[in-house]
């Protein structure tokens, strides 16, 4: 095939994939490394790329210690008790302590936040959600990334990362093809952020043919992060905690502002409240010490988000659905009224769309809610993602292995949905982590950690035949037949997704099966992803668009059979309501107050786990 | 079938070909005007919607679920810096107009360019903080937040 190979050489820094983690990652590299090169490899274009594309309406994790508000330390606590104690709160503790300086810059870059006119200080939605006119936040990051970073390559679809020679487990760039032109591109870098976003489209949705795409988080979130650090051989961490999002039916459409500022509540199809009455019974599986709605009621400690869904999954099942959002109150009140509409508008418009479409005025009719397939990501209010190192002065050894956001793999780096451990970092927490990641590859680098180097060019054409692969296949066979997309020996992406998309929803706790699962049934998943793999290698592209989404498709195996081998591995129900495991009902703390994490070996694919100690921020008289 | 292209208003130009996130927007061989070639893969973002300088592109909601007759409509205006939003409901009870700010400076002119400040000493390379921190944390002159200064430590165990 007459593809051009593209060499970029001698960079310092690259990012793969700028969203909001790879803009952070861009920005800052140019202050602690002035004179370095970093560029930028991206799949779409930066200007509307990653999960905030459309924009949007609140940033999420602000701590506002400028106003007397939070500390670091009230976040982690929040985090903590919201993914039932699994977190990393080393690097959880180093985001927060961080996160304002970012929120500050975007305010002097022209991002509009709401301030509260009365206290001055930033209008808040909740504790720790501040509300913007967010249309924009993706074009105005991206200003920033583009300010800094030597050249950006957009439509850039990056499928490996490439590996020194010299030295066993170090980074040593990437490869990719660009989605225009099909042009193979070589990245030669003394270090990689992967930045690559997190993973929707791997359970079956529940939306079906025209509305596949419409999923919560973006249909163009095709795991990389975790299919490009896997595929390196990078630990990674708490990936069986994929997350349900209770949502407004159908469209997806956020319900933040409405809990919080709206203070819109739920209720049956009866119009009762129904939560409370789920509680005991709940008490039971995971103990008082993860639910005790007295104590929430009485300090307002969060009750965690999967007890919530548990809740409303339950009274469904319980025959007494839909569940409905009450707006109607609010919504008298045109302010607020204005708002809930903004609120999609700013960063889920098809919502507006579909009550257009439905003629459902939330002023006179109270809307449904539901919850979602299963997602995989770690910016969330989920930590799936790499195993890092943390921060030299936060860290215990086992969490320190000396440089902040660093895999495992040396000089290969993370940020936002791609770190494990760090549930609601948000926009701002992963804009926050790719600077983190920034300042400490640059540090790497000058340190002499990236020295002699070497990629030999047969490394360099071997990935070349595995990435057009796809289209050779596809040439091969496709006149085998007469018409159409039927082929004995080949399946194409849509194909290789929608069988994907039905073993993890039946196997491993998707919507169908209520998010059920057990050790039987991921055996048998896991059983059949192996052989999906092998049809993967048999996977046709009839072009330069489908051998995208071939890549996309094989970076949602990996990631997916990670979320199975963890989820095997974690023998209990830690949070129900984001998956049950019917062998293991129960939290166990005896024995699983741990985080997880496991390690693919690139080269037989065989996966190994281990339990890891999870440290407490606790005070010093504690 | 998420977005659409209206045959008279597109002229080809390439604009939604160029930011749509999921790479789905493309020109026609034989028309030369766009289309959506993945429906399904859709996210009714409105990233090409905005970027149509022909308002040739409209979203009809996804055929699974919506009904037709709607409109949700966009113009987006980067030079006063504003977006207006239009939506009618399809039995037409409801039209609404809503404007929201997208930035409060001019266009990119307020972001410093990061190769040209003083460089940062060895101290502060040393140091936890990030750029123009702690100043950009707090008001008065503290310091970034430690475990030591708040009084805090980690331990392996159990704690709620
Ligand atoms: C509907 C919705 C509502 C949300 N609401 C809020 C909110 O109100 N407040 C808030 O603070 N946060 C919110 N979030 C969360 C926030 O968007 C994410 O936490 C954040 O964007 C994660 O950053 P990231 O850099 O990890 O991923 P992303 O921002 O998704 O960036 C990933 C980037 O990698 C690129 N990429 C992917 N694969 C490849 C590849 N193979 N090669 C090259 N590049 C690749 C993508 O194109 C993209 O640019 C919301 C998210 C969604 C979806
Ligand atoms: S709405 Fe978004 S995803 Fe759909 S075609 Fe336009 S830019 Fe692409
Ligand atoms: S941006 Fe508008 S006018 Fe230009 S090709 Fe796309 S639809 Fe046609």
């Amino acid at each position: 095939m007459a593809y051009e190979t593209i060499v970029e050489d001698n960079i310092d820094i690259l990012v793969c994939g700028a969203g909001l983690g790879g803009t952070g990652a861009a920005w800052e590299a140019r202050y602690w490394g002035q004179n370095k090169k970093i560029v930028i490899a991206e799949k779409a274009n930066i200007d509307r790329s990653g999960a905030v594309a459309q924009g949007l309406y609140a940033i999420n994790c602000y701590m506002g210690t400028r106003f007397g508000e939070n500390n670091p330390e009230d976040h982690v606590r929040y985090a903590r008790i919201d993914l039932m104690g699994m977190v990393r709160e080393d690097l959880l503790f180093d985001m927060a302590r961080h996160v304002d300086s970012a929120v500050h810059q975007f305010e002097e870059w022209g991002l509009p936040l709401m301030r509260d006119p009365k206290t001055g200080a930033y209008q808040r939605e909740g504790r720790w959600q501040i509300m913007i006119h967010g249309e924009s936040y993706k074009p105005i990051v991206a200003e920033a990334a583009k300010k800094s970073a030597d050249k950006v390559f957009n439509r850039i679809c990056v499928t490996h990362l490439l590996m020194d020679e010299s030295k066993e487990n170090r980074v040593a760039g990437a490869v990719g093809f660009n989605v225009r032109t099909g042009n193979y591109h070589v990245f030669k870098s003394k270090t990689v952020i992967v930045a690559a976003g997190g993973a929707s489209n791997i359970y079956k949705p529940r939306s079906v043919g025209e509305g596949a795409g419409r999923v919560w988080y973006a249909p163009w979130s095709s795991g990389s992060a975790y299919g490009l650090l896997i595929g390196a051989g990078a630990k990674m961490t708490q990936m069986e905690n994929r997350i349900v999002l209770a949502r407004f039916k159908d469209g997806y459409g956020p319900v933040g502002a409405y809990f919080l500022h709206l203070k819109t509540y739920t209720q049956n199809c009866l119009g009762e409240e129904y939560e409370s009455k789920w509680w005991p019974q709940l008490q039971e599986m995971v103990g008082k010490e993860y639910l005790d709605p007295e104590a929430s009621h009485r300090t307002h400690r969060p009750i965690p988000t999967c007890l919530r869904n548990h809740a409303l999954i339950s009274e469904v099942n319980a025959g007494r659905g839909p569940i409905h959002m009450v707006t109607m109150e609010a919504f008298q009140d045109p302010h607020l009224e204005e708002i809930g509409w903004h609120n999609f508008l700013g960063m889920t418009v098809g919502q507006a769309v579909l009550w257009a479409a439905t003629d459902v005025d939330p002023k006179n009719e109270n809307p449904e809610l539901t919850t979602s397939e299963p997602y995989v990501m770690g910016s969330h209010a989920t930590g799936c993602g790499a195993w890092c190192s943390g921060p030299e002065d936060v860290s215990p050894p086992e969490y320190f292995w000396g440089y902040n956001r660093m895999t495992t793999v040396e000089g290969l780096f993370g940020a936002g949905d791609a770190v494990g451990g760090t549930p609601h970092a948000f926009s701002s927490g992963s804009f926050t982590e790719g600077r983190l990641a920034a300042k400490a590859a640059c540090r790497y680098i000058d340190d002499g950690k990236a020295e002699g180097i070497v990629v030999s060019e047969k490394q360099i054409e071997d990935r070349r035949k595995e990435i057009y692969k796809p289209m050779e296949h596809y040439r091969i066979y496709r006149n085998e037949i007469t018409a159409g997309t039927v082929n004995p020996n080949y399946i194409n992406p849509r194909q290789g997704l929608d069988r994907l998309q039905k073993l993890m929803d039946e196997y491993a706790g998707g919507v169908t099966v209520n998010y059920m699962t057990n050790e039987k049934l991921l055996h048998i998943g896991l059983k059949k992803l192996k052989i999906l793999e092998e049809d993967l290698e048999k996977i046709a592209a009839e072009d330069i668009h489908e051998l995208l989404r071939a890549w996309e498709l094989k970076h949602r195996l990996l990631t997916s059979e990670a979320v199975m081998q963890h989820t095997l591995f974690r023998k209990e129900t830690r949070w129900p309501g984001y998956y049950y495991r019917g062998d293991a009902l129960k939290v166990d703390d005896e024995n699983w107050h741990v985080l997880t994490v496991s390690r693919r070996d690139p080269k037989t694919g065989e996966y190994t786990m281990e339990k890891a100690p999870c440290y407490h921020l606790v005070g010093e008289d504690e | 079938m998420p977005t659409f292209v209206y045959m008279t208003r597109c002229d080809g130009c390439g604009h939604c070909v160029d930011i749509c996130p999921s790479d789905i927007m493309h020109i026609d061989k034989v028309t030369r005007r766009a289309y959506n070639i993945e429906p399904n893969m859709c996210w009714e973002c409105y990233s090409c919607v905005k970027a149509c300088p022909h308002q040739a592109i409209d979203v009809r909601g996804y055929a699974d679920f919506a009904p037709l007759g709607h409109s949700v409509r966009v113009k987006r205006d980067e030079e006063k810096g504003v977006i207006a939003w239009r939506i009618k409901f399809r039995n037409g009870q409801k039209d609404i107009d809503l404007l929201a700010p997208i930035t409060t400076k001019p266009w990119g002119t307020c972001i410093p360019q990061l190769a040209d400040v003083s460089a940062p000493t060895q101290e502060q390379r040393d140091s936890q903080l990030l750029f123009n921190e702690p100043k950009y944390i707090r008001l008065d002159d503290g310091d970034i937040h430690t475990l030591k200064s708040n009084g805090l430590k980690m331990k392996a165990g159990v704690y709620y």
